[in-house]
């Protein structure tokens, strides 16, 4: 019997303090979903790589000078005031990519995509990625494909799930044995494969989850901009261009203020006034 | 050897001289074919676009065209419901030029799908959320309503004329054309209007962000009120092109001047709105998103402030009063050069809300990107225009296009047979 519960709202926050850019997420991402590489992988405007690994430098000269790296999966996006009009959700004309209310997860619904690639246009985080080529592995890799996922094929559009998959199986399982799935359950493959342990995954919405905790996300809109759901009540924690209104599921958390500040775009002297900023009831969070 | 389908009294070229132009173009045209079977067969790994430009040369020249082919549902407008009857001698050319320039847009639609064979999805999977849904319907219908007022003039033929049923076929769907002329106005004001929705509902780009009235960015209106303005400069220059080529005078000063007034005024007005717009857009909605308006016009070796002032000066205030005011429009020479910057000037706004889009970094850490597009792209691109060159040239040959052709030509005739 189906009963109802409160929704999921997955995410994650990824400690870029701890991240020292290996690129374990990305290649372990590449692994779990299947995504296929071309021979020649120097022009990443046109490789596919759900999970991307930016570098940022604080732009000073040695020996002041501070790199911090910034793994970016999908966000997750939930819209402007968090209804689930993701930029690029509500954009797409054949509701090949659509938003779960009962996880938070943005999907991509493959068989449905006919490529015209107004989602791509739409997210500023270019975290969605088209199949220039048909999908090709070096011969005998094709055996070590995942089975929970399906291979996409040329012209159409993909983009990081959360590793959805995973989420399903533990899902099934705890409906078999009429449980609510465990923190550790589902786990997405980056966040198992980073040796650094820099990136935490679970529920947003569950107080348990040591993401909730690290995060505690307010609920209530930004005074600051209505436009604004879920800011982090942790003043280490920020979110990339969360001004827009783009209400994602990725936190990213650092104690170095130049690269909170990255995360976003300030006019001369904003930053300032709103670096000590965190949400509408962070006196009681 | 083909005379019988000429209209009568017209004067052509001989037939051969007329296939060796058709044949030129026509090479063209087959090299655009052979790109766009590549796209299709190898796929869009033969354009240059990438996952920065997943909008790219093509969607422009689909905005584009779509623009310009404007002409056809605002002079229908102006012709069958305000009763402008003057326009009844260019209302037959702009509808033909509407004609090829949506299904030019269809057909690069068809071309920029990364799975052209699932294109009907859009309808059957429909987002009602989408601005492209909304473009994809009304186009598609727009186009049927076109071909609509394109068969009289096709039955007007000669030789099909003679056959009573396509007689009475082309007089009956004359009398009703108010109709179509009505549904293309509506349709078309909301299909050029989804496609400026394209831009302005992207929220996560603030380059193209507008806020608007209700679910409509300011950028629906604006196209809207663009397509309508500059589609008839479109038009006129078409005509103007094609009276070049042929010799004659087709369509009376006293109708130039009249469509020209009317796009003046649209293009003044619209002009007014659009710098009021960017006003707004630059020192309000962008600030609010931490952007300064030099962030999308610096830092990079192409887009500068150049293209705002070309756009909104060069190609829309200085056209905008050279077509209003009346010795400017009257003289051929000013009348002609405000047409030029018109349409330069459309298709500049449509470049810049597609590609500029693109280019623009809106994560701090993240760069501009340009863009050169493939031969492929290029040649695709050529294709409608080659593709549009025959059909008017078919269409002049063999329909009686220009109601004032015979009158205007008469004196040149006569001293032609002399």
């Amino acid at each position: 019997m189906i009963e109802n519960k409160k929704a999921h709202k997955f995410g994650m926050v990824i400690d870029l303090d701890k991240c020292t850019g290996c690129g374990a997420c990305m290649v372990s991402c590449m692994a779990e979903n299947n995504v296929p590489f071309k021979e020649d992988e120097s022009n990443k405007k046109d490789s596919i790589t759900w999970m991307r690994v930016y570098r940022l430098t604080n732009g000073k000269s040695f020996p002041e000078t501070q790199i911090a790296y910034i793994p970016r999966p999908c966000q997750h996006c939930g819209g402007i005031g968090d209804h689930g009009h993701s930029p690029c959700v509500s954009v797409c004309p054949a509701t090949a990519t659509d938003y779960g209310y009962d996880t938070g997860i943005v999907s991509q619904i493959y068989t449905r995509c006919f490529g015209c690639r107004y989602c791509m246009g739409a997210c500023p985080y270019h975290a969605r990625y088209f199949n220039w080529w048909d999908p090709k592995w070096p011969e005998g890799m094709e055996n070590y494909l995942s089975p929970n996922v399906s291979p996409r094929m040329r012209g159409v559009v993909e983009k990081c799930s959360f590793c959805y998959h995973r989420y399903q199986l533990a899902r099934e399982q705890a409906i078999v044995e009429d449980r609510e799935i465990e923190e550790m359950e589902y786990q997405t493959a980056c966040t198992t494969a980073c040796p650094a342990g820099a990136i935490v995954f679970g529920d947003l919405n569950n107080p348990a989850h040591k993401v909730h905790q690290i995060v505690k996300p307010d609920p209530h809109p930004d005074p600051l901009n209505h436009k604004v759901v879920g800011k982090s009540r942790n003043p280490k924690v920020f979110r990339l261009l969360e001004r827009l209104g783009t209400n994602t599921k990725v936190y990213y958390m650092s104690d170095r203020e130049w690269v909170r500040k990255a995360g976003d775009n300030y006019l001369k002297g904003e930053w300032e006034n709103v670096k000590t900023h965190h949400g509408a009831s962070s006196s009681h969070g | 050897m083909d005379d019988a389908l000429i209209p009568e009294g017209a004067k052509r070229c001989g037939f051969p001289t007329f296939m060796i132009g058709i044949v030129i173009v026509g090479a063209v045209l087959l090299w655009g074919v052979y790109a766009m079977f590549l796209c299709w067969f190898k796929g869009l790994n033969q354009t240059n676009m990438n996952d920065y430009y997943g909008f790219a040369l093509w969607i422009w020249a689909d905005l584009a065209v779509i623009a310009v082919g404007g002409g056809a549902f605002f002079t229908g407008l102006l012709k069958y419901i305000f009763k402008v009857d003057e326009l009844k001698n260019i209302i037959n050319f702009a509808v033909i030029i509407g004609f090829i320039c949506y299904s030019s847009a269809l057909l690069i639609l068809a071309i920029d799908i990364g799975q052209p064979l699932r294109g009907w999805f859009i309808f059957w999977h429909a987002n009602v959320h989408s601005m492209l849904t909304e473009v994809a319907f009304c186009l598609s219908c727009y186009f049927a309503v076109l071909t609509i007022e394109f068969i009289p003039n096709i039955l007007e033929n000669r030789q099909a004329n003679k056959v009573p049923f396509f007689h009475h076929l082309a007089h009956n769907m004359h009398g009703v054309m108010a109709v179509f002329a009505a549904t293309g106005a509506f349709l078309s004001f909301f299909h050029q209007g989804s496609l400026g929705g394209v831009a302005g509902v992207m929220f996560g780009r603030p380059f193209a962000y507008r806020e608007g009235l209700l679910i409509w960015p300011w950028t629906f209106f604006l196209f809207t009120w663009s397509a309508a303005a500059f589609g008839p400069c479109f038009t006129l220059l078409v005509t103007k092109i094609t009276e070049i080529i042929t010799g004659k005078k087709l369509v009376g000063d006293k109708t130039v001047h009249l469509l020209a007034k009317i796009s003046g005024w649209m293009i003044t007005t619209y002009i007014i709105a659009k710098i009021i717009d960017t006003i707004y857009w630059a020192w309000v909605t962008v600030p609010s998103m931490g952007f300064k308006l030099s962030h999308f016009y610096s830092n990079n070796g192409f887009y500068g402030y150049w293209i705002l002032i070309t756009e909104v000066i060069l190609c829309g205030v200085v056209p905008g009063l050279l077509l209003i005011n009346k010795s400017t429009r009257e003289n051929p020479a000013t009348r002609t050069i405000a047409i030029i910057l018109g349409v330069i000037g459309v298709c500049l706004n449509r470049w810049v809300m597609v590609l500029q889009i693109m280019a623009v970094p809106v994560m701090s850490f993240d760069t501009w990107a340009l863009y050169i597009p493939s031969w492929q792209e290029v040649a695709t691109t050529i294709l409608p225009v080659a593709y549009g060159i025959i059909l008017i040239a078919v269409a002049y040959r063999y329909l009686p296009v220009f109601p004032q052709e015979l009158e205007l030509n008469k004196s040149a005739d006569a001293a032609a047979q002399n």
